[in-house]
């Protein structure tokens, strides 16, 4: 157990890829070996998450250095500075790591079913597992160029992904446009790493936060790094390619891509955080962060008010919750160059951003499945087309009930816990923040009341008499995610004191960070 | 274009090319070149039989059901030998000092030892079947692609 | 002058910026904006490639022998990275503006688009 322990970072990373190139060759001899196969390795997966995470609670960053002579040897003894590629687990990336391995589970385990009229399955399961891949590297990972890397993996197999069904225009149309934008913005991020290199021959980031001299090439590469990072997780200004992109995409992905745009969210975060820090003008990225959340909150819902698609309006709402989560982190980061403001709270709101991205990523990616159950078996996204299937399609209804109550923040759901964190943060920066808040909450509120009024209620149609609930592999998927989205309603405190506030310190602390990989090795 | 002049080069010049690539993967570890390197230079022999022979005999030999069993066979080889090393850590360097792979180079100008670097050589070999795989069907596919349906919508 | 001569490969990177931006902004045919794509990529990797560079340096290959300086390893290690990188989601840009083509029969931005709002 101790050995599991000691290489639960890497394995990680590890179990995905080497499933992903298993996946093909069981592929060509057994489709239900194949399936069976990717769901254990992400059970698999799931296994080596919670222990790296229990291990991290208990005993604070780990540290794994790939190929030296133990893993923990960050700089070898005739060097100064580490050399080799170091994964570094802190309570950030344990939250992500534990957020995206169950969201890749539910989505697996329901792409059982609503794969199986397509054709090239084992290319799916392939994409599907190298997406996770990217996902969990960008999250453990201490090395800006290997988050590039990570993030150019997730870029492309989320565009084969998004492009999947290649009879549907929109759909290759939806995968062009976020390769572009994800190339782009991935060449920016090397730009900025080819800057930190030039000035301080080094790749590591506590290495270069270490060394750090906040010159104008800094700036410029944080320019670089937040336009970068900003445009991958969908913000407004560059969240146009976002409904294009996800409203196409296969059923049992849909969860997983929102997953991966929150991982560039976090890594937009860690660069901020921890490699950065109190060196830079915080005034002004902070409220940089907080005018991004709030631009990007306001026009996702009104964009979504308008919308027929099912689909495509709760894509819309994955832009405006991503402004709250903008939000939240954005006021911590405005105020952290104050003790006082942090504890009193800087450090709630930092807590409220992500704990509201676990929230998240559970009942949202709930949402987008059952927009996408209500397409399987009625064959349209249209709301001007459907009606009363709350009677054929109960578990549908119920779990689009508990999805719809917690985005919109009722109480008790896991959603307002994480809004009333973010508000009470928020109010003591400025009110006006708070107002504009709730009033994209109540928007929200109205615009699923509408679709569930369209959708599951009023008298049922004759043409959808005959439609039967969803198989069963979509109501586990839906399920787990459901099971989340209750647990984390019906125990908050424990929930936030046991994962989010200890990803917010590791966040803060920069300089714990910094000496987990220079300070002793 | 397939005329008799293009054919004839191309069954001269396809075995130097593919010669070519085994150097540069072969001898990645001491000079210049590598998996990518080598296996791009391989690849483009694929493209060069495409234009040279016509995509749809190309694909009748290079089957696409193959070239994905290699690609997949050379990723497993390469995380297999990352995952080699794990009795120390992941990607250790196993073979430093055996008699597979384990001379240590020497200084100056010398005939080059490509008894040297370890896994180095095994991990430039396994991502040289992927990449020979992968650009070979990229190229098939593309070709395929644009003859297959010809102009018509 | 000197100045402009020493510092040559960084004006050629901000010159192939330009043109690259350029190009993605302005050109409607699909082809090209994955051109003006592939030319931002190819400024990206001058610069990894430029800023490794000192002078009197030889390439950093083992066996040129203990010298007085190398050109640093490093950046041409992640320029090939790029490399790779760049070959990959430009096969893939391609492959998704033939399935365009396939099904609108347009390779023109503003025509092609099925989706709005």
């Amino acid at each position: 157990m101790d050995a599991l322990v000691l290489h639960s970072p890497v394995l990680a990373v590890a179990i995905p890829l080497l499933a992903a190139f298993i996946t093909p060759l069981i592929g060509r001899m057994n489709a239900r070996a194949r399936d069976t196969f990717v769901i254990a390795s992400l059970v698999a997966l799931e296994f080596v998450v919670i222990v790296l995470a229990r291990d991290v609670w208990a005993h604070g960053i780990r540290v794994y250095t790939l190929g030296a002579l133990s893993a923990s040897l960050t700089i070898p003894e005739t060097h100064m500075v580490p050399v080799r590629l170091i994964l570094e687990v802190d309570g950030l990336g344990v939250l992500m790591a534990l957020m995206s391995a169950t969201v890749a589970l539910a989505g697996a385990i329901y792409s059982i079913a609503s794969i199986r009229p397509e054709t090239g399955q084992d290319r799916f399961y392939t994409l599907l597992l190298l997406l996770t891949v990217g996902m969990m590297g960008i999250q453990l990972t201490g090395d800006l160029f290997n988050l590039f890397v990570f993030l150019e993996i997730l870029s492309i197999s989320g565009a084969a992904l998004a492009a999947f069904r290649t009879r549907f225009v929109d759909a290759v149309e939806g995968g062009f446009k976020y390769l572009i934008v994800s190339t782009v913005a991935a060449l920016l991020l090397l730009m900025a790493i080819a800057l930190f290199y030039g000035q301080y021959n080094a790749l590591n980031i506590a290495a270069i936060s270490h060394a750090m001299q906040y010159t104008v090439l800094d700036k410029i590469a944080l320019a670089l790094l937040a336009a970068a990072l900003l445009t991958k997780s969908g913000a407004v200004p560059s969240h146009w390619w976002v409904p294009d992109t996800y409203t196409p995409a296969p059923a049992g992905t849909s969860p997983i891509m929102y997953a991966s745009s929150l991982t560039c969210l976090a890594a937009l975060f860690r660069v901020v955080f921890s490699l950065y820090g109190v060196q830079m003008s915080l005034a002004t990225v902070g409220w940089l962060i907080i005018m991004a959340g709030v631009l990007s909150m306001f026009v996702g819902v009104t964009m979504a008010l308008r919308q027929t698609d099912i689909k495509r309006l709760m894509v819309y709402h994955v832009i405006s919750q991503e402004g709250y989560m903008l939000l939240g982190v954005g006021v911590g980061l405005a105020v952290l160059g104050d003790p006082q403001a942090v504890a009193a709270y800087g450090r709630e709101a930092i807590a409220g951003g992500l704990f509201h991205v676990i929230n998240n990523a559970f009942f949202k990616g709930l949402l987008l499945l059952t927009g996408e159950a209500l397409l399987f078996r009625l064959g349209t996204r249209d709301l001007n087309k459907m009606g009363g299937m709350g009677r054929n399609m109960k578990w549908t209804c119920a779990f689009f009930l508990i999805g719809a109550l917690a985005i919109s923040g009722v109480p008790p759901f896991n959603g307002f816990s994480s809004k009333l964190m973010i508000y009470e943060a928020s109010y003591h920066l400025n009110p006006m923040l708070t107002i504009i808040a709730l009033i994209v909450s109540v928007m929200t509120l109205a615009s699923f009341t509408k679709v569930f009024q369209s959708a599951f209620t009023g008298p049922p149609l004759p043409e959808y008499r005959d439609v039967r609930e969803v198989p069963l592999s979509m109501k586990i998927g839906m399920g787990i995610l459901a099971t989340a989205t209750v647990v984390i309603s019906l125990f908050p405190s424990q929930v936030v004191n046991g994962i989010v506030y200890p990803a917010a310190d590791a966040l803060i602390d920069q300089a714990g960070y910094v000496s987990a990989v220079m300070g002793g090795g | 274009m397939t005329s008799k002049i293009v054919r004839t080069t191309a069954q001269f010049v396809t075995p130097a090319v593919l010669l070519y690539g085994l150097y540069l993967i072969i001898h990645g570890h001491v000079s210049s070149g590598g998996g990518f390197q080598g296996g791009a230079v391989f690849a483009s022999s694929a493209a060069l039989l495409v234009v040279a022979f016509g995509s749809e005999r190309v694909s009748s030999l290079l089957q696409e059901h193959r070239l994905v069993a290699i690609s997949c066979s050379g990723a497993l080889m390469f995380i297999g030998l990352a995952f080699a090393g794990m009795g120390t850590t992941f990607f250790f360097n196993l073979f430093a000092g055996s008699p597979l792979f384990g001379n240590v180079p020497a200084y100056g100008p010398n005939p080059e030892d490509i008894w040297t670097g370890g896994t180095v050589p095994l991990m430039n070999i396994a991502v040289a079947l992927n990449v020979v795989a992968g650009l070979s069907a990229i190229v098939l596919a593309m070709a395929l692609a644009t003859v297959k349906r010809g102009d018509d919508k | 002058m000197s100045l402009i001569l020493q510092n040559m490969p960084f004006l050629a990177v901000a010159a192939l910026i330009c043109v690259s931006l350029y190009i993605m902004m302005t050109q409607r045919n699909l082809i090209k904006i994955v051109m003006g794509v592939t030319i931002f990529q190819s400024a990206v990797n001058l610069f990894l490639v430029a800023l490794g560079y000192r002078s009197d340096g030889v390439a950093p290959v083992f066996t040129s022998g203990p010298v007085e300086l190398m050109v640093l390893p490093v950046p041409q290690a992640l320029t090939l990275t790029s490399i790779v990188i760049g070959v990959s989601t430009t096969a893939l840009m391609l492959s998704l503006i033939i399935l365009i083509y396939r099904h609108t029969g347009e390779t023109d931005a503003e025509k092609s688009r099925r989706v709005k709002g």
